[in-house]
Formats: C-alpha cells, sequence, structure tokens
C-alpha cells in the first residue's frame, strides 16, 4: 500500500463538554473506497465530516490531535482550499434550486472560471462521470428540484466532481433513495474509485460490505464518544474480525 | 338533548359568528367606502378624479393625481432608504451576527416597530425638517418628500427587516452545507445561494413594507407639507423633486374629513377607495409571492 | 499562484461585504437609540409631577398637563379591548379548534372568507378604519365625536392582531392535550375551555398587550373619529383626546414642542414597557417549550 491520502492521528472531537469522538487513528489509503461503519449515534458522520471540516459550523465544537492530508496538517490549511480537495455527498440530496447547469457550474464559478466552454465542458465531463449525462443533456436548463431522488443524488456527485477534488466524503448517500436508485449510486461509487479517494459512511453493511476495499468499524465507549474499534480490509472485517465487539456487531445484523 | 350538548351546540355558533366578525368588517368597509365614493366617481368621472391634477373643494375640483404621484414618491424613497437598511440588518441577524449582538439588535429593530407614528413624525418635525432645510435650493422650506421618506423609511425598516430574516432562515440547512462543501466563502453562500434561495422571501417583505409605506397616515401629514401640488425639481437635479411638499392619499382623507360635506366628502371617500385598491394590489401580490415558493 | 490570488481576492470581498452588514445593523440600532434617546431626554426635561396631574388648559401655548389624556387613553383602551377580545380570542378559536371539523359545505365556505376577512383586515391602513369609523359610528349611527366611535373603529385594527396571536398561540398546544381530554369524554368545548385555553393564556395574553400598544400608539383613527376635546371624558359619548393625539395637536396645531416631546416621552416610555412585558412573558414562553 502507498502512501495513505488521509491520516487522523489521535484525534478526538468535543461537542462543548460532550466527547463525540476519542482519540481516532486510521490511515484512509488512496484511491479505495474506504467504508465507516457503526451503530447509529456512534460518531461515523461526525468523523466524516472532520476531514472537510463541516463540524466547524457548529459553534461548539473543539478538536484535539492531528488529521493530515498528503501529509499536512488539515487544521492549518484555509478552509476554503480543503473543501476544494475534499468533496462532500450528503445523507439528504441537496441540489441548489437552480438548473442543472448552474448546480454543477457553481463550484468551478466560484473558484474563478467564468469562461463559458470551459463551463460547458467541465459540465460535461462530470454529469458523465457521475451517470447522469444521458438523462438530462437534453435540458440542462431544467430546475435541479425537478429531478428524481436518485438524479438529485447523482447531481449532487457530479456536483462535487467539478471542482475536481481528490477526495469524496459521502455521507449515507443512498439512504434517503429507493433500492434501485441506490444500486446505481454503489455502481457510479465503484467506477470513481480510480480517480478518487472516497470515504463513505453507512448503516447499512451489505453495502459496505459491496462497494468497499477497507472498513473502520466505530463504537461508542461507556462515556458516550466514539472509538475505533478495528480497521483493516473490508474482506478480513467481515469474514475474520479480530475484535470480539466487531464480530458481534456483524453477526447481528448479520443473523 | 342534554345541557352538555346543548353548550357544546351553542358555543360553536358563537365561535363562528366571531370568526366571521373580521369578514363582516372586511364587507361593510367595503360597502361603506364604495357608497359614499360612488357619487363622486359619478359626477366627477373616473378619468377627472384619478387623473384630475388639480384638488380645489371650494371650486368643485377633486383630482387626486397629484397625492397617487405623493405618496407613490414617498413610498419610493422610503423603500430606497429603507430596504438597503434593513436588507443588511436581516442579513446580519440571520447569519454572521454573534448570538450576543443579536440578542441586542433583533429587539432594537423591535422597538422601532413599536414607537407611536406621531413620536416619528414629531421627531421629524424637530429634528430631521431643520436638517433638510439646510439643503440649498429655491422654495426649501424643510417640509416635503425627503423628510417624510426618512421617516418612513425608519417606519418600514423593522417590518422588512423581520420578515427577510425569517424568510433567510426558513432556506434550508442543506443548500448552506452544499456550498460550503465545494470551498464557498461563508459570504460566497450566502449572495448565491442563501439569498436566491430566499428570493420570494425577501421581496414579498419589501412588499409588505410597501402596504405599510403607501397606509401611513399621521407621520406624512407632520412632514411632508401637505401642500397639494404635483411634485416638480426646483432646480436642475432631477433629485431636488424630493425637497418638494406633497400630499398623501392618506393625508388628505384624515386632513379634510372632518369638515368635509356634499360632493367634497364623497371625494374623499373615493380618495379612500383609490388607497384601498391600491393596499389591496399590492398586499395581494406579496400573499401571491408568499405562498408561491416553499421548500420541504 | 493564480488561484491563491483569486482567494485573496475572495476573502477580501468577504470582509467588506461583513463590514458593511455590521454598519448596516449598527446604522439601525443607532437610529432606534437616536430616536428614543432623544424624545426621551428632550421630553423627560420638562416632566414633572405636575404634568401627569394637571389637564391642558387649551391655550395656544399648549399649558398644562396631560391628565385627561390619560384618562381618555385608559378610557379608550379598556372600552376597545372589551369589544375586541371577545370577538378576536373567539374567532382565533374557532379557526384552530373547530374549522377543519366542518362538514357543512356552505359553513367550510364562510370558514375561507372568515380566513380571508382577517388577513385582508390585518393588511387595511389604519386610515380607512378612520374613515368607515367616521362614516358608521360617528355619522349614520349618531355616536358623533366619541369614545364609543373611536373605541369601535378602534377594535376593527386590533381584531386581527387578537385572532393571529390566539391562533398561534393555540396551534403551539400540542395535541395529546386535546386527545387526552376528549378521550375522557369531554366534548370539545370542555377541551377549550379546560385544557387548551389554560395553557395558550400567556400567549393570548401577549396578542392582548401588543394591542393595548397598538391602541395606545395609533392617532389616525382616533384623529377623524374621537373629536380632539381636551377636557377629561364624562361618558362613553364624550370627545376626548389620547395621549398619542395630543402630540399631535400640540405640535400640529399649538406649535407647543417642548409639551408635545414630553407627552411623546411618556408614550415611548409606556411603549417600552408593553415591549418588556411581552418579551418577558414569551421569553418565558420559549424557554418552558424546552
Amino acid at each position: 500500500m502507498n502512501e495513505p491520502r488521509i491520516k487522523s492521528i489521535d484525534y478526538s472531537l468535543y461537542y462543548g463538554e460532550f466527547q463525540a469522538l476519542r482519540n481516532i487513528t486510521v490511515d484512509i489509503p488512496r484511491n479505495r473506497i474506504t467504508a465507516i461503519i457503526g451503530p447509529s449515534g456512534c460518531g461515523k458522520s461526525t468523523f466524516l465530516r472532520s476531514f472537510n471540516r463541516m463540524n466547524e459550523l457548529i459553534p461548539s465544537v473543539r478538536t484535539e490531535g492531528r488529521v493530515l492530508l498528503d501529509g499536512e496538517n488539515i487544521f492549518e490549511q484555509e478552509v476554503v482550499n480543503l473543501r476544494k480537495k475534499i468533496g462532500m455527498v450528503f445523507q439528504r440530496p441537496n441540489p441548489f434550486p437552480k438548473s442543472i447547469f448552474d448546480n454543477v457550474a457553481y463550484g468551478p464559478r466560484i473558484h474563478g472560471r467564468k469562461d463559458k466552454s470551459n463551463l460547458a465542458r467541465i459540465v460535461e465531463t462530470s454529469l458523465k462521470s457521475s451517470a447522469l449525462w444521458e438523462e438530462v443533456k437534453d435540458d440542462l436548463g431544467r430546475s435541479a428540484l425537478s429531478l428524481s431522488g436518485g438524479q438529485q443524488q447523482r447531481l449532487c456527485i457530479a456536483r462535487a466532481l467539478a471542482v475536481e477534488p481528490e477526495v469524496i466524503l459521502m455521507d449515507e448517500p443512498a439512504s434517503a433513495l429507493d433500492p434501485v436508485a441506490t444500486l446505481r449510486i454503489e455502481e457510479l461509487i465503484t467506477t470513481l474509485k480510480e480517480n478518487y479517494t472516497i470515504v463513505i459512511v453507512t448503516h447499512n453493511m451489505q453495502q459496505a460490505a459491496r462497494v468497499s476495499d477497507y472498513t473502520a468499524f466505530l463504537l461508542t465507549d461507556e462515556a458516550r464518544a466514539g472509538n475505533l474499534v478495528e480497521f483493516g480490509p473490508t474482506k478480513e472485517i467481515f469474514t475474520t474480525p479480530k475484535d470480539k465487539r466487531t464480530e458481534d456487531y456483524i453477526s447481528g445484523r448479520f443473523g | 338533548m342534554t345541557r352538555k350538548l346543548i353548550t357544546e351546540t351553542v358555543m360553536k355558533y358563537v365561535l363562528l359568528v366571531s370568526a366571521l366578525a373580521s369578514m363582516t368588517i372586511v364587507l361593510m368597509i367595503g360597502v361603506f367606502t364604495l357608497k359614499e365614493g360612488l357619487p363622486a366617481f359619478r359626477e366627477l368621472g373616473l378619468d377627472d378624479l384619478l387623473f384630475g391634477r388639480t384638488w380645489r373643494p371650494g371650486e368643485g375640483q377633486f383630482g387626486v393625481l397629484s397625492m397617487i404621484v405623493g405618496s407613490g414618491l414617498v413610498t419610493i424613497g422610503a423603500v430606497a432608504i429603507g430596504v438597503p437598511l434593513a436588507l443588511g440588518a436581516a442579513i446580519f441577524l440571520a447569519e454572521i451576527a454573534p448570538k450576543k449582538i443579536q440578542g441586542f439588535v433583533r429587539p432594537s429593530i423591535q422597538l422601532l416597530a413599536g414607537i407611536p407614528s406621531v413620536v416619528y413624525g414629531l421627531f421629524g418635525m424637530v429634528v430631521l425638517v431643520p436638517l433638510v432645510r439646510k439643503i440649498p435650493a429655491p422654495g426649501n422650506a424643510g417640509y416635503g418628500l425627503l423628510a417624510a421618506s426618512l421617516v418612513l423609511a425608519v417606519m418600514v425598516l423593522p417590518t422588512i427587516a423581520s420578515v427577510s430574516e425569517y424568510a433567510i432562515r426558513s432556506v434550508p440547512k442543506s443548500f448552506r452545507e452544499g456550498a460550503l462543501a465545494v470551498g464557498s466563502t461563508k459570504w460566497e453562500t450566502i449572495t448565491r445561494v442563501i439569498m436566491p434561495a430566499a428570493r420570494s422571501g425577501i421581496v414579498s417583505a419589501i412588499v409588505l413594507g410597501l402596504g405599510r409605506a403607501l397606509g401611513e397616515t399621521i407621520a406624512m401629514i407632520m412632514v411632508i407639507g401637505n401642500s397639494v401640488i404635483m411634485p416638480t425639481p426646483s432646480t436642475a437635479n432631477p433629485l431636488s423633486l424630493f425637497l418638494s411638499r406633497a400630499r398623501t392619499l392618506t393625508g388628505n382623507i384624515a386632513v379634510e374629513i372632518n369638515y368635509a360635506t356634499g360632493i367634497h366628502e364623497d371625494a374623499l371617500f373615493a380618495t379612500g377607495v383609490v388607497l384601498f385598491v391600491l393596499i389591496m394590489l399590492v398586499n395581494s401580490s406579496a400573499r401571491f409571492l408568499i405562498s408561491s415558493k416553499r421548500w420541504d | 499562484m493564480r488561484f491563491m490570488y483569486t482567494l485573496r481576492a475572495r476573502k477580501a470581498q468577504q470582509s467588506i461585504a461583513y463590514g458593511v452588514l455590521w454598519l448596516m445593523a449598527g446604522i439601525s440600532v443607532a437610529i432606534m437609540l437616536l430616536v428614543v434617546g432623544y424624545v426621551v431626554i428632550e421630553g423627560f426635561g420638562k416632566i414633572s409631577l405636575d404634568f401627569f396631574t394637571t389637564s391642558p388648559r387649551g391655550g395656544l401655548s399648549g399649558e398644562g398637563g396631560i391628565y385627561s389624556t390619560i384618562v381618555t387613553t385608559v378610557l379608550l383602551v379598556v372600552v376597545t379591548m372589551f369589544i375586541a377580545t371577545p370577538l378576536g380570542v373567539c374567532a382565533g378559536i374557532f379557526l384552530v379548534e373547530y374549522a377543519d371539523y366542518v362538514k357543512n359545505k356552505a359553513v367550510a365556505f364562510l370558514v375561507g372568507l372568515a380566513r380571508f376577512g382577517v388577513e385582508t383586515l390585518a393588511g387595511v391602513p389604519s386610515i380607512i378604519f378612520g374613515l368607515f369609523g367616521y362614516a358608521l359610528f360617528v355619522t349614520a349611527m349618531g355616536l358623533g365625536f366619541s369614545v364609543l366611535a373611536a373605541a369601535m373603529a378602534g377594535a376593527c385594527l386590533v381584531i386581527p392582531v387578537v385572532i393571529r396571536t390566539t391562533e398561534e398561540s393555540l396551534k403551539t398546544v400540542p395535541d395529546s392535550f386535546r386527545e387526552g381530554s376528549l378521550a375522557l369524554g369531554a366534548s370539545r368545548w370542555e377541551t377549550v375551555r379546560k385544557v387548551i385555553l389554560p395553557s395558550a393564556l400567556p400567549g393570548v395574553t401577549t396578542g392582548l398587550i401588543l394591542s393595548v400598544g397598538r391602541i395606545v400608539s395609533e392617532t389616525a383613527i382616533f384623529y377623524v373619529t374621537l373629536g380632539g376635546s381636551y377636557r377629561t371624558p364624562n361618558s362613553l359619548l364624550s370627545s376626548g383626546r389620547t395621549m398619542a393625539l395630543h402630540v399631535f395637536y400640540l405640535a400640529m396645531e399649538t406649535r407647543a414642542f417642548d409639551k408635545a416631546m414630553a407627552t411623546g416621552a411618556v408614550l415611548v416610555a409606556l411603549i417600552v414597557i408593553l415591549n418588556l412585558i411581552v418579551n418577558t412573558i414569551s421569553g418565558r414562553l420559549s424557554s418552558e417549550m424546552k
């Protein structure tokens, strides 16, 4: 395995007095899909949102330890640059109330791309990469809100791709979708790993098993703070877990 | 029937009748103003009344055009001054103000809404009119559209600010997250995603403010000068238009109704009809805008 | 690097924009401080106890105090609220607790009209209420310029305020309260009277206080219905002037600006107190909700 894309070292996070994450150390490998699993409330979304510092929207949040992106501490970087490098897809599709084109072009525009033909090209490639192009190419001026839930989520993926990120964070991206749309998103995710490092939070263990290469299992301790129990190749985690708690969780869910 | 059932039925009808009271009042207002105003429309003709430039009750001339223009100009002036302040305050409160500062700014603006219009009028007469009088222009007495617009701007500020703040706050958090996640600064998120999404609510806040401004009476009488003249610029600068004295539709009614008789009184009711129709148009467009857009 | 440059520009743009927003909010607060501060400082300087205990003497210099105008204001508030409270609260109750259960099509149509009526009424400018009050209560009903006529016109102004705040506070009462009471065999009215109204009472009270504030501040309606006599009213058919109206007459007719300012200061103080009461009640309400 080459140098990891993201490293969290002894990372803890607090909401005011309450500790939500405790001393998490993990390496997220480059150009692979890493799933974060665990029971609800274990802090997996909070952990994911640490990578692009989205937790800072909550005023009481405080962190300890380091998170490195390509060896550089993310907390010492300009947050706007960081989020340009690390895209995010949310639990519920959240396209802006604008046209399909303007949604995808939003990121490139704010980062200074004004040239029309250039923008059109970026929009097209992004929509193709997110497997939405064929469905919407005839009417890019249509409101994004008129798309179906699954299409909206793929549009949000295209919106994230359009700023050419290196990492894509996905926070339960299929939890609000029906089974068919879920399958399409999963297929899309596996095709994206060639070019991107993907971290996906999911409560659905079959999904983690289907799409991910590596799996991190988080669990709360007695103080209700999230801990990393086990990290490893997905196959090993699901077949020969080293930790008893991982085994219980996985067999409990499967059984 | 048991006593319980009788009370239940009686109360139901008592409540229903009360609920219909406001509709009845609206109907009666409509009927009365129309009934009293109609003779003026019939005798003077819609054209002379609406587009007549002179209002001389002694000579039987009852054209309200200069007052429509007066009301319109003072409203435009108030909105031009008040909207930037109100929107600035609304964005500030909804997006960037620290909690403690919000707790001071919001009640301050709320208090502006509670100050009686007669106090604004008095403040205008004592403080603003002497200031406006310092502007060198022929015939500038201080009383006029500028002073009235300033007073009115402050009076509509709280309405526009609070309705806009509400509209901005109702934009779903997910839009904000989506914009920040692709690397927008907070300000870019505000201007490119939040404000466009809140647009219909903000427009209706402004329209609501317009309705307020058109309806204001007492403060206008006190500072606008009340002369029935078509406002005109007194110098080469077209903005000197706002130094002109004027009269509003509302002021026309208030100043003259208590001593008017006959056709003069009818013409004042007709003024009321014009005002009522204008405000209903403005308010219903606000209601239309509010109901036309909702996020899940 | 070009990207860094544009990022710096973007951040600079944000700083400037934030500066402007702070300024706008600051100006809004400054205006409030200026208006309230000016009126209170200029006004209270001229107030002594006599000011509250003597009536205006009606001379052109605006001699005398404001005793009779306080009496008129209080009387007018009481009569107006006496008319508006039952109508407004009952209408609010109907619209929230009963309207959705109406089965009869004709009644349902009336309910729709009633809702439309409340919205329309809330947007009617006060001078129209004045005009209407003058035509109906003062002239047609023959009440003359009087407290009663003015109160009836004033009630039209505050009824929508009372209805709306009643509706809002009823809506915050959890449905479980209603279900709990109905399940015990209470009728709808018993449920409203014994369970829902008591828990909505603070909210309804807020609406009533707001309405009192509106009546105290209102001038246009009373300018054309109350007559403006500076004497203490001795019946509901007496003419009179409220404090707000007194400010208007002092400023516009006698040009006694210092007395006007003093009366204005009393008005502003009153409004500040009413605002504080409302804020305290609604502050307590929202902390209870948590």
